[in-house]
This record gives structure tokens, C-alpha cells and sequence, in this order.
């Protein structure tokens, strides 16, 4: 309850914020979308910084570390120190001059003007809209996800179905309505300040967590020498033997446990006598819940009664043990060649079986402060739902196989942050600088600020994986990376502090969210209406009313879609960028190369959304893991396919890559071949050279 | 300048591929493991390399452009699309 207090009252600041911003609003769309280009360094540095990171900077960052390591760093944050810094200076100083100049508030305004073309803005506008949507929604979503979390318990009978917590629909329109009513009321003035507060809050709260956590595992040495000893991969880009071999040895016994539940479930080969099961107990030293069937497994190997399994037989069991789809029609090899770890990841898995954990374990869920065993305290809490799916998939799921970092898709990744060169929502931010001078202090400073953020929750993640408390490991295998951070911070902080890191999270949630439905509702204004209904139809008053409008919409709607709980829209993440990105080659020809014409850069938009359209659907609309374009190998060229083992030596690379490169191959092919721009608008853009 | 500035900058992103802490695990004051340290490093040249950007790449006379040229093209209403 104490949780759920302290995040109400950070709720309750941020509105006090929005309303105070909203009292300098000076009434003219200008200052409602742009702040009347007043926003200083300062601002402008958290601003851009409180954008660009997400929920994903806190939370994420300390999951992906916990999955693969130290590596993440490189890959995800130092990476984007460089290039989010190069388009602040390359592309936002460029683009806030041309927006003074020529009173651009979006992005679409522009290009329509830089490329001579009325009609880019149709085909852009559903492009960019359609990029922003799964990026808003997994902000609406992570924070309805986050409110449950936190106030786990603090009901006594009622949400049982949610662990007596706020449910996520509550949650997700708490957190709506309050970034509404500041964007609402605020405009980008409301919004500047709210992201400044907010990413001020979210980064002193990560390094008071970061003290707190590592004091609780016994001192930064400590932590990190228990990750030395344990799992050692942890600390660098490749695998450590010593992690190698007790994987091979715990995948080997999982693969005993599928085929005996096949033989026995499926196939109904045998059934163990009660002396058999007794024997095959007795001679097993439990170590987990569910371990009798383990027990069984270890009984039936040891005594030759798995002998008659076919491969196929194997092949269709360790799939179904792993809750992943059976291909259909099953590849030629399904009968001869036994499938490998990494090939059985490529089958898409059916998330929802965990959910038979609730009848399964249905006897011990209960609300998380009542005992399990009133007569026996010491057999511990009831469990919630989320304990029991956890017990499910470290029970029943293979075992994790240690994963070193591939160069060449550390190599490519560097393609990802271009995105930000082309997000609607940053642009908008960059036309708010008060002067070009403005852009300094972002472009400097950012590089350290995502250092200040993501070190400590890089380090928090990579100590979870060895963490143990009273004995036992802080965490099962399995266990949903996004809920590390928070879930350490509930085990090991107090309530006080829970609260607040939870409000921290949910400020780096919002502090995204506020810019993107303002930036939304800024292009159903501009783009479609003011520009198709004609200059001068409405007043200035009339654009600010029909902004605020087109904002309330799309929270409603963005809201409407989170409560189908599109659980897929969270592996959409990387490949919405991926889209912005494919698109970058557009922005920088547009400000650096006078010879880029209209068809050419029609040619780079359609085929970055063609080629991210075919890419997206080899990858079974993301579902395939770890999907990458390889090179060399048997093919020249190919696309991991499902149940696909990839050849030592086949280069694996992001998919964003090709999507990049592609743009702007065709871009610069097209522009060549066609007419070169007219003068007037060469000479607009490029008065320099025009002279 | 301009192009010692932009060497630096191409530079980063060669060290960025740090292939030669691809497996080692050895903790800087025994406790940050080198390829994070390294990486760490990496975020704070970016913001020294960037410096020298803002210092000597930077382009000329962009406020007084803005300055001179805003308010007549915008009375004017020459812009397309641009907020009214």
C-alpha cells in the first residue's frame, strides 16, 4: 500500500507541473506545439534525453543484461552515445533552421516543401503513424504492467485474478489520463518540463537503487566476483566453458524429462509400476518442485525404457516439452536428425501454456501475505499467478543455453539508433530549441547521460544472474527479464523505496509517451487537416482546439488497443525502429545532397517499407528468435528460417542492415537517373552553394 | 579541423568493435567487468569527440540566419503547410 501512496503522489506532482506549464501558455498553436521555440539547453537536453529513453533505459536495460551479459552495453548504449549525438548535430540543428526559416512544426511539412511534393506526405503519414502506434502502445501497456507489479497484495479479497494488485487496464488508464491532462493542458511547454523532471527523477532514483542493491549483495566486488564463479559468460561477449559444460549437462536431462512425458503422455510406450516410481524417488535427490517426474525420467533412461522413441519421436517431444509449435508439414530431416537446441528456438512458442500453471499449482495461489500452510508457517507465502507461470517454465521449459554476443550483429546494430533521426516526436522536440547554440549541450551530454543510466543497470542485471539469497538463486530459470530490475528492488529495498523506483520507471514511460501523442495529435492537425482544409479556414484558436481534440482521440484509442493485450507488440520494439531507420537515408540526402529528387526519394520510402514489410513477414511477424539475414554458408544470402541451425562461419547480421543500405542504394540510383530538383527549392535549402 | 574532428568521430565507431575484449572477464577495480569499462570509456570519448564538434565543426552565423529571415518569410506565408 505504501507502494502505491508514493506512486499516487508522484502522479499527483506531475499534474501540479502540467497545470503550473500550462498557466505560461500563451494561446497560439505555436507556443501549444513548438513552446514558441523558448526551450533553453537545459530543457532541451532532458527533454531529448527523457525521449529517446524509454521504459526500456531502466527496466531493459537491467533485463537484457540479466539474458545476455555486459554485452548489451556496447550494443544498445554506447552505440547509441554516437549516433543519437550525430543526428542532434547533423540532422537536428540542420532541420530547427529550416523550421525557423520556413515555420515548420512537422516533419511532413518539410519534406513536402524539400522534396517539391505535395503528395510525399501521403505516403508518408501512414508510415509514420503506423511506426509510432506499437511504440505508444507498449508504453500504455508496460505501465499498466508495472502499476500491477508494484501493488501487488495491496488488496485484501478483491483483483484476485490479478494478484490483489491494480489491474493492468486500471493501471494503463491512470497513467493515460494523467499524461493527457498535462499534454492537454501543457502542449510541448507542459511536456518539456514534465520529461525534464521526470528524467531527473528516473536517473537519481537508478543510482540510489544501484547503491542500495549492491550494499545488499554484500559490496560491488563481491557481486561481481559471484558472477565470476557462477556465471562467468555474464561478464564478457562469449561463452565461458565452465558455463558450457553445466548447460550441456542440464539440457540433457530436460531432453530425458521430454521424451518421457512424450512416451508416457503422448505415445503411451509404458507407465511406470508404483515399485518403479518408488524405486526411481528413492534413488533421486529433489532439488525443484516437479522434480518426481524428473525422478521417473532419470528411472526410464537408466533402464532402456526410452530405447524404442523414433527420432521423429524425440524431435515432436522436446518440442512439445518446450511448449512450441510442431511445423507443419515437418522438414525431410524431422526422421533422421535429432533436433539441436538452437534449431528447436527458431519454432515459435505458445506463450500462453504457462497459463495451465493456474490450474496446476491452483491450490497454492492465494493472496502473497497469507501462509501456505496455516499450521506450518515455515512452508512459506501463497504463491501469486506470476509465481506460479514462473515455477511452470522453469519446470517444464529447457534449460537456457549460455549465449556469447555475435560480432557481426554487434557490428550492424549500430544501424538501430539512426532511428532516432527520424522520429516524428524528436523532430517536433527539435523545432522547440530556443537557438541553434541550443543543441550543444544535448549533443555532448548525451552520450554521458546514457552512461550515467545504463552502467548501473547493466552491472544490477548481470549480478542478478548469480544473486542468491538465504541460499537459493534470487531467480528461476526462465524468469521474464523486464521484471528483474523491479522484482530485485521489491526482495531487497524497502517499500518506500520500491515505490519510488516504480515511479521512476513510470516516469521514463511517460516522459515517451507525452511527446508521441503530442507529436500525433501536432500531424492529424498540420498534416491532414490545416493542410487539406486550407490556409486560413481556421483561426489559431480553431488549430489548438482541434490539436487537443485529435490528442484526446488518440489516447482513447491507443488505450482501447492496450486492453487486447497484443502481447506481440513488445517484440515489435526493434523492428519499429528498424522501419525509422530504414528512412534515415531519406532525412540526411534531404539536407546534405542537392541532387536528391522527388522520384528518388519516393524510391528510398518504398522500399524501406517494402523491404521492412518482406522482412518482417520471414520472421513470422517477429516471432522467429534471433532473426537475422545471413551471408555465405550453403546460400549466398538467406533469412533465418524457422528450426534453422546456422552454419559456423555464415555471417548473421540485423535485418536493419539491409534495410538501411537498401533505402539508400535505390535512393541515390533513382535520384540519378531522374531530373535534377528545380532551382528555387536547390536553392532554398542549399543558399550556400546556389550562390 | 573540421576533418581531424570527423576522423575522431569515424574512429569511435572503429573502436566501437572491440573485438580484442570479446572474451576476457577481468575486473577493473575488481569489480567492473573491462568489456563494460571499456564500453563506459567509449560513451565518454563520444561526449569529449562531440565537444570538439560543437567547438570547431560547428556551423556559422545559424541564429542570425534565422534571425534575419523568419519573421518576413513567415508573414509572408510562403511556407507550405507551415503552422499558422
Amino acid at each position: 500500500m505504501i507502494e502505491m501512496m508514493i506512486i499516487f503522489a508522484y502522479l499527483a506532482l506531475l499534474l501540479i507541473l502540467g497545470i503550473f506549464a500550462s498557466r505560461l501558455f500563451r494561446g497560439t498553436s505555436q507556443d501549444y506545439m513548438l513552446a514558441s521555440h523558448s526551450i533553453g539547453p537545459f530543457l532541451l537536453l532532458m527533454s531529448l534525453f527523457g525521449t529517446t529513453m524509454t521504459a526500456f533505459a531502466l527496466v531493459g536495460s537491467t533485463g537484457e543484461a540479466y539474458k545476455e551479459g555486459i554485452g548489451v552495453y556496447g550494443m544498445l548504449a554506447s552505440s547509441s552515445g554516437i549516433i543519437h549525438s550525430l543526428c542532434f548535430f547533423l540532422l537536428g540543428v540542420k532541420l530547427w533552421t529550416f523550421g525557423r526559416k520556413y515555420g515548420y512544426t512537422t516533419q511532413i511539412q518539410y519534406f513536402r516543401d524539400r522534396l517539391d511534393s505535395d503528395k510525399i506526405g501521403l505516403l508518408l503519414f501512414p508510415i509514420l503513424v503506423s511506426l509510432v502506434i506499437p511504440y505508444l502502445l507498449i508504453g500504455v501497456m508496460a505501465s499498466g504492467v508495472v502499476m500491477n507489479s508494484v501493488t501487488e497484495g495491496a488488496f485484501t479479497s478483491t483483483f484476485a485474478e490479478y494478484d490483489y494488485g491494480l489491474p493492468p487496464w486500471i493501471g494503463s488508464l491512470i497513467i493515460c489520463v494523467v499524461v493527457l491532462i498535462y499534454v492537454f493542458f501543457g502542449g510541448m511547454r507542459g511536456t518539456a518540463w514534465a520529461n525534464t523532471f521526470q528524467t531527473a527523477v528516473f536517473m537519481v532514483l537508478g543510482i540510489i537503487t544501484f547503491w542500495i542493491i549492491s550494499s545488499k549483495l554484500g559490496g560491488v566486488d563481491a557481486a561481481s566476483e559471484a558472477v565470476a564463479e557462477r556465471n562467468p559468460s555474464k561478464l564478457m561477449r562469449s561463452v565461458a566453458p565452465a558455463d558450457e559444460e553445466r548447460y550441456e549437462k542440464d539440457y540433457a536431462a530436460w531432453q530425458t524429462l521430454a521424451q518421457y512425458n512424450f512416451a508416457t503422455q503422448d505415445a503411451k510406450l509404458f507407465t511406470l509400476s508404483p515399485e518403479q516410481t518408488k524405486t526411481a524417488y528413492d534413488e533421486f535427490k529433489p532439488r525443484m518442485p516437479n522434480w518426481q517426474k524428473r525422478a521417473e525420467a532419470v528411472y526410464a533412461k537408466k533402464n532402456g525404457l526410452l530405447n524404442d522413441l523414433s527420432i521423429a519421436q524425440k524431435n515432436e517431444a522436446l518440442v512439445l516439452q518446450d511448449d512450441r509449435q510442431l511445423p507443419e508439414p515437418r522438414p525431410e530431416w524431422w526422421d533422421t536428425v535429432l533436433l539441436d537446441h538452437e534449431s528447436l528456438e527458431q519454432y515459435p512458442r505458445d506463450e500462453a501454456a504457462q497459463f495451465n500453471a493456474y490450474e496446476m499449482y491452483g491450490a497454492n495461489i492465494g493472496h502473497p501475505a497469507e501462509d501456505l500452510d496455516p499450521e506450518n508457517p515455515a512452508a512459506g507465502k501463497k504463491w501469486t499467478r506470476k509465481k506460479a507461470t514462473g515455477v511452470y517454465r522453469a519446470t517444464k521449459w529447457a534449460p537456457e543455453a549460455p549465449v556469447g554476443t555475435d560480432p557481426w550483429q554487434f557490428l550492424t546494430y549500430i544501424f538501430v539508433p539512426l532511428s532516432v533521426g527520424m522520429f516524428p516526436h524528436l523532430f517536433q522536440h527539435w523545432l522547440t530549441a530556443k537557438s541553434a547554440s541550443s543543441f550543444k549541450l544535448p549533443v555532448v551530454a548525451h552520450p554521458v547521460f546514457i552512461m550515467i543510466v545504463w552502467v548501473p543497470c547493466v552491472l544490477v542485471g548481470v549480478w542478478a544472474t548469480s544473486a542468491v539469497i538465504d541460499g537459493k538463486p534470487l531467480f528461476p530459470p526462465h524468469f521474464p527479464a523486464n521484471a528483474v530490475l523491479p522484482a530485485m528492488v521489491k526482495q531487497m529495498t524497502s517499500p518506500v523505496l520500491t515505490g519510488l523506483l516504480s515511479a521512476g520507471i513510470l516516469a521514463a514511460i511517460m516522459s515517451s509517451l507525452d511527446s508521441q501523442f503530442l507529436c500525433l495529435g501536432t500531424m492529424f492537425t498540420e498534416d491532414v487537416m490545416v493542410h487539406y482544409g486550407g490556409k486560413g479556414r481556421y483561426t489559431d484558436r480553431q488549430v489548438v482546439i482541434m490539436a487537443r481534440t485529435f490528442i484526446i482521440l488518440i489516447v482513447a484509442l491507443t488505450y482501447f488497443f492496450s486492453l487486447y493485450e497484443p502481447r506481440r507488440v513488445f517484440q515489435l520494439g526493434v523492428w519499429t525502429f528498424s522501419g525509422f531507420s530504414s528512412l534515415f537515408p531519406l532525412v540526411f540526402a534531404s539536407l546534405y545532397w542537392k541532387r536528391l529528387t522527388k522520384p528518388g526519394a519516393y524510391a528510398c520510402i518504398l522500399t524501406a517499407i517494402s523491404l521492412w514489410t518482406f522482412l518482417f513477414w520471414k520472421s513470422d511477424f517477429a516471432a522467429i528468435a534471433n532473426f537475422s539475414i545471413n551471408f555465405g554458408g550453403e546460400n549466398l544470402i538467406g533469412v533465418t528460417q524457422p528450426g534453422q541451425r546456422i552454419e559456423t562461419g555464415v555471417i548473421q547480421t540485423q535485418p536493419v542492415m539491409v534495410m538501411v543500405l537498401g533505402s539508400a542504394l535505390i535512393m541515390v540510383l533513382v535520384s540519378l537517373v531522374t531530373k535534377p530538383p528545380r532551382k528555387e527549392v536547390v536553392g532554398r535549402f542549399f543558399p550556400e552553394e546556389s550562390d | 579541423m573540421k576533418y581531424f574532428v570527423w576522423g575522431l568521430v569515424v574512429l569511435l565507431i572503429i573502436l566501437h568493435q572491440d573485438i580484442w575484449f570479446w572474451s576476457d572477464r577481468y575486473l577493473v577495480f575488481g569489480f567492473i567487468p573491462i568489456g563494460l569499462a571499456y564500453h563506459a570509456g567509449i560513451s565518454m570519448a563520444a561526449a569529449f569527440v562531440w565537444f570538439l564538434a560543437t567547438q570547431f565543426t560547428w556551423p556559422k552565423g545559424l541564429d542570425d540566419i534565422v534571425a534575419e529571415e523568419s519573421s518576413p518569410v513567415e508573414a509572408a506565408g510562403e511556407s507550405k503547410g507551415g503552422a499558422q
